[in-house]
């Protein structure tokens, strides 16, 4: 009688930690499982849409010469020096890595324009905040300039900069900066009490506060809210790719239009949707490490 | 008068005279919190204020703590009066107030990270308060991997660590279940026994009171004004459930019904008896 309790406990603890284990195993797998169903539903998404594509380009209802079947189109990558008409950002790369020069180029202005624009945004909100006179100053014009659409900036940006990568590169600033200067105010103005009075009370001055609580405290608002501005980004690049800069991605397009050749502006245009789409799937895995407090906090 | 005064700056840590504050003064929200209050703390006691809710307690320690000015009267630390929130005088709030971003460890340590001590000295100090708090093998986790009591237990040696004499607490174990808010009184008891701190401590629970307090000052419903100081003198550990401990429990619940019903709904008084610690 008295052994009961004794083996009860020795008998439960290995089975408690074996069912933990198990029950992490089976989490797992199903997580694989719904990945392998994600993976599965592209596939077949895509093929489906494809294989209409293809299905009705074969039967002769479409018009090959407008519009081209994915198989043709998709071929054209073999003929990379034909970009080469128009410098679509090659010039020591050599005509076989044409299409890869271009990904790079328009890849290279997103991004140092993001980081330019997220950089001096920050810098910009920070001081509005924390010097009055300066945000009073500043901001009623910040506000007025944020809605002025990034592509509207293109012509300005290239009579300033230009043909190339300082006015395409200028377009992706302008286009964030005045967005994420507000957004820094007023995720500042946000950021919970409980934080700063409990920095004050240690003893902090209001720099220190600036620094240590403000700062870390705003970067992941922030981060979020230049990833919903990415896609404004990416299409003022190509945009102004197209109407002037003529390299990158979006000149593609233009090169095929002004050749007559559909092919070349598909091939375009689908190079800039994987691309498109690569980009964000990468903002949204920087996100989830810069806001790893965060999101394991609310799981 | 005057000499009454100067002992005063000797005998007492803190010392609030006809101390008043007014939210959004001149504005149509007027709201008086707290009316002419008067007290003081001696080094070394356990004072806790109760009052129901919504009565000022908060407003009263925030402006002990230097966080918010009084609109009338003054407060005095040592002699001086509070300008603004110092080190000597550490707070720890109803919420956990630990950084989510940093780790158990750079929390505890950040109030000497403000005063510029160096990394390596400031984690061996923080390392040795979370020993003392029985928290030492989570001082690499993060926040939000830690329950709500040892998450206060981080706040109280993060006050701790930075050598603070006063510590001001504003309803600290009022978000944890019973079991652990008993561990953490218990615990706290301790603390302040070994370490001779100064504790304000803020409370809307009779039995917590109680069992923790040298002296109780009971505050009236909004605007909070000061009902009744009374020293409990029992001995420690004190048990919530002898006679005694009935007695201090009655003699709360006659000073703050026969007062304060008028101002709030029996309701709360019921509420505030209920939660037994
Ligand atoms: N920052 C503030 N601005 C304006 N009014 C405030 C502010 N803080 C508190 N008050 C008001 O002052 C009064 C007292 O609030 P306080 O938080 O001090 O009460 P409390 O006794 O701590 O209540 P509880 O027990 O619910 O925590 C309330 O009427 C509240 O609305
Ligand atoms: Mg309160």
């Amino acid at each position: 009688m008295q052994q009961t309790p004794v083996q009860e406990s020795q008998s439960t603890a290995p089975l408690q930690s074996s069912s933990l284990s198990e029950r992490k195993r089976k989490a797992r797998i199903k997580s694989l499982k719904s990945l392998v169903q994600q993976v599965l539903w592209w596939v077949l998404s895509l093929s489906l849409f494809i294989g209409l594509w293809e299905l009705l380009s074969a039967l002769g209802l479409l018009n090959t010469l407008i519009l081209p079947a994915p198989h043709q189109f998709i071929a054209e990558i073999a003929n990379q020096e034909q970009f080469m008409s128009l410098k679509v950002g090659v010039e020591r790369t050599g005509a076989n890595f044409a299409a890869l020069t271009a990904i790079v180029a328009t890849l290279t202005r997103v991004l140092s324009g993001l980081v330019l624009g997220f950089i001096a945004a920050l810098l910009v909100g920070c001081l509005a905040a924390y010097f009055k006179i300066f945000g009073n100053l500043t901001l009623p014009v910040i506000t007025l300039l944020a809605p002025i659409a990034p592509i509207a900036w293109i012509p300005f940006a290239i009579l300033a900069f230009g043909i190339g990568d300082g006015a395409a590169i200028f377009v992706v600033f302008v286009g964030i900066f005045f967005i994420l200067t507000l957004a820094t105010v007023n995720t500042i103005r946000n950021v919970d009490q409980l934080y700063i009075n409990t920095a004050r009370v240690l003893g902090a001055s209001r720099r220190q506060v600036m620094f240590k609580i403000i700062l870390p405290a705003i970067i992941p608002d922030l981060f979020v809210i230049l990833r919903m501005n990415l896609f404004a980004a990416w299409m003022a690049v190509l945009a102004a790719e197209m109407v002037g800069v003529n390299t990158g991605l979006g000149a593609i397009i233009m090169v095929g239009r002004q050749m007559f050749n559909a092919k070349l502006m598909f091939l375009g245009m689908a190079m800039i949707g994987v691309v498109g789409y690569l980009l964000d799937a990468g903002f949204a895995q920087i996100q989830k490490r810069v806001l790893w407090w965060k999101t394991t906090a609310q799981i | 008068m005057v000499e009454d005064h100067g002992t005063n700056l000797i005998m007492h840590t803190i010392i609030c005279q006809n101390v008043s504050k007014v939210w959004g003064l001149d504005t149509p929200e007027e709201v008086l919190a707290i009316d002419r209050v008067s007290f003081s703390v001696e080094p070394g006691e356990f004072l806790v204020i109760i009052g129901p809710s919504g009565c000022g307690k908060s407003t009263l320690l925030s402006m002990i703590a230097g966080l918010e000015p009084p609109t009338a009267g003054k407060i005095l630390h040592d002699g001086e009066p509070i300008a603004g929130p110092s080190p000597q005088r550490s707070m720890i709030f109803q919420q956990s107030s630990l950084l989510p971003w940093m780790s158990v460890i750079d929390n505890v340590a950040f109030g000497l990270e403000l005063k510029g001590v160096n990394r390596k000295a400031r984690h061996q100090r923080a390392e040795h308060f979370l020993k003392e708090v029985g928290l030492r093998s989570f001082a690499h986790r993060y926040p939000h991997q830690l329950s709500g009591g040892m998450q206060q237990r981080a706040c109280i040696a993060r006050a701790l660590c930075l050598g603070t004499d006063v510590l001001l607490m504003d309803e600290p174990f009022a978000a944890l279940d019973v079991q652990t808010r008993y561990q953490m009184q218990k615990f706290l008891l301790d603390i302040w026994q070994a370490a001779g701190k100064t504790v304000v401590f803020v409370t809307h629970h009779i039995d917590e009171a109680i069992f923790l307090a040298d002296r109780v000052i009971i505050l009236t419903a909004r605007p909070g004004r000061l009902l009744e100081s009374v020293t409990i003198d029992m001995a420690r550990p004190r048990d919530v459930m002898s006679s005694e401990f009935e007695r201090h429990r009655n003699l709360f619940v006659e000073h703050m019904r026969s007062e304060v019903v008028r101002a709030f709904e029996e309701q709360e008084l019921v509420e505030m008896m209920d939660t037994r610690v």
